[in-house]
């Protein structure tokens, strides 16, 4: 019983600390399926005039053929653009961007890739992003904002013919939304692994702490 | 304290954590793939019901559907298709169908004859040299096809709505129906406002020289607006008409609307 007190105790003196607010794992996690559904549904698309000498295994794709993955990436692109735009809403309206993601120095990155590279980067605090980590958010935040804005380029060339002249012209923004989707895959497998390397990160993003 | 309710007691850390792991996209991604896998996420989408393939592909044609509500909602349908100048010119442009260009219809312009149908005052069917007569114009633009690669061409020929004009052609009416050679029998059907846009053209010639074999001879609908599969080749007839007549490409899943 005594340990029990003591126990009690310690969690009275230091209380669990929010890591991650609800506002931000619900998001995480309608992007991550939102990604998953556009990623899969644009593999399928690419594979129908491949850019580049290759083509996506057919088992990594979705909706069957051209026509299933277009109605799947034209649907899944609602959730990815409703959730994202919120994000990013709240994001800069409650100064997390500001405060998780800023400031990002040229010297801080160096710092924390060099110990990054000989283990010595630590995750003790949660809560502060180090300098790789704020990069690689800020960065794929400006990613993600691409994509959509290549997307739509790509979806509604005469109607949004803008944006169209923002990349160039219709080819590059094909190639743009390629390479950012290819950008958010690197991503991704870093981001899993580190995840699942460092455990309690990826139960701060499912519980909050 | 409050706060900590959210806290199940008695969770096994390393079990929740085999949980979540569960959620990654790696395993995710596995499960979407198999067998009708794609519910699991439609599922998780949308939290309804969704038990069988053909209900998951309901729902994406809803989608669809609603999509095509925002684009009529947002957008203007009168909007031009940005032109090019000659030396933006893909050489060569690309013979592209859903067969090999030997299998192509072989057109005999002296025989062929264009037929007009529906919700018309002038039911009759017009010869190619009768078509040549009408004024026409040159458009350079991108044709950008449904797979993702586009190509810039010149086409020349007479605006659509100057023919439904003659025609007498209700344009009250809500499609264009074109029917082709092909002997799969494609067809396409054009929304009126479409229809009507300035740069939808009946085609006879690419690049200055009648219209060649691989593009259509000895008439294509170009409709710069529209995804390539929306442009028909080899038309032989046009029907004005309130019924929705379906598609070659159309009634396989493409979205009809398909405006670029």
């Amino acid at each position: 019983m005594a340990s029990l007190t003591v126990s009690d105790e310690q969690v009275r003196a230091t209380p669990a600390k929010v890591i991650q607010p609800a506002w931000v794992r619900i998001m995480h996690w309608i992007n991550a399926l939102a990604m998953i559904l556009m990623i899969l549904s644009g593999w399928q698309i690419y594979n129908a005039s491949p850019l580049f000498g290759f083509s996506f295994p057919r088992e990594y794709t979705l909706g069957g053929w051209l026509g299933g993955g277009l109605l799947w990436h034209f649907a899944a692109m609602w959730l990815l653009m409703i959730n994202g735009l919120a994000y990013l809403i709240t994001g800069f309206a409650t100064g997390r961007f500001r405060k998780k993601l800023l400031p990002i120095t040229a010297s801080g990155v160096l710092h924390d890739v060099r110990a990054a590279l000989t283990f010595k980067l630590g995750h003790d605090d949660l809560t502060v992003y180090n300098y790789v980590q704020r990069l690689l958010y800020a960065g794929i935040i400006v990613v993600g904002v691409l994509i959509v804005l290549s997307g739509l380029a790509i979806w509604k060339p005469v109607q949004l013919y803008y944006l169209v002249m923002l990349f160039g012209d219709y080819p590059t923004a094909r190639y743009v939304h390629f390479f950012c989707m290819a950008a958010i895959c690197a991503f991704l497998i870093v981001h899993v692994a580190l995840a699942l390397l460092v455990p309690k990160s990826l139960r701060a993003m499912i519980i909050g702490r | 304290m409050a706060k900590r309710s959210f806290l199940i007691p008695g969770v096994d850390k390393r079990l929740l954590i085999k949980d979540s792991i569960k959620t990654m996209p790696d395993v995710t991604r596995r499960r979407f793939i198999a067998g009708g896998a794609s519910l699991g996420a439609l599922t998780l989408l949308t939290g309804c019901d969704v038990v069988d393939s053909s209900s998951a592909e309901e729902m994406l044609k809803q989608v669809s559907k609603f999509n095509d509500a925002v684009q009529a909602f947002i957008f203007n349908p009168d909007a031009l298709a940005p032109t090019f100048p000659e030396s933006a010119i893909t050489k060569p442009f690309p013979f592209n169908a859903y067969y090999d260009l030997d299998d192509a219809p072989d057109v005999d312009g002296k025989d062929w004859k264009l037929e007009v149908r529906g919700l018309v005052d002038n039911t009759k069917s017009w010869t190619l040299d009768e078509l040549y007569k009408l004024p026409q114009v040159t458009q350079i633009t991108r044709h950008i096809c449904v797979e993702g690669w586009s190509a810039i061409g010149s086409w020349t020929g007479t605006p659509l709505r100057d023919f439904l004009k003659l025609i007498g052609a209700d344009t009250r009416a809500k499609y264009v129906w074109f029917q082709c050679a092909d002997k799969d029998g494609y067809n396409s059907p054009l929304d009126m406002r479409s229809a009507l846009h300035p740069q939808t053209q009946m085609t006879f010639k690419y690049a200055n020289e009648i219209l060649p074999r691989a593009y259509g001879f000895p008439m294509k609908i170009r409709v710069p607006t529209k995804l390539g599969f929306k442009n028909p080749k080899y038309v032989v007839s046009m029907e004005v008409t309130n019924d929705y007549k379906g598609g070659y490409w159309e009634d396989q899943g493409y979205n009809s609307f398909s405006g670029s």
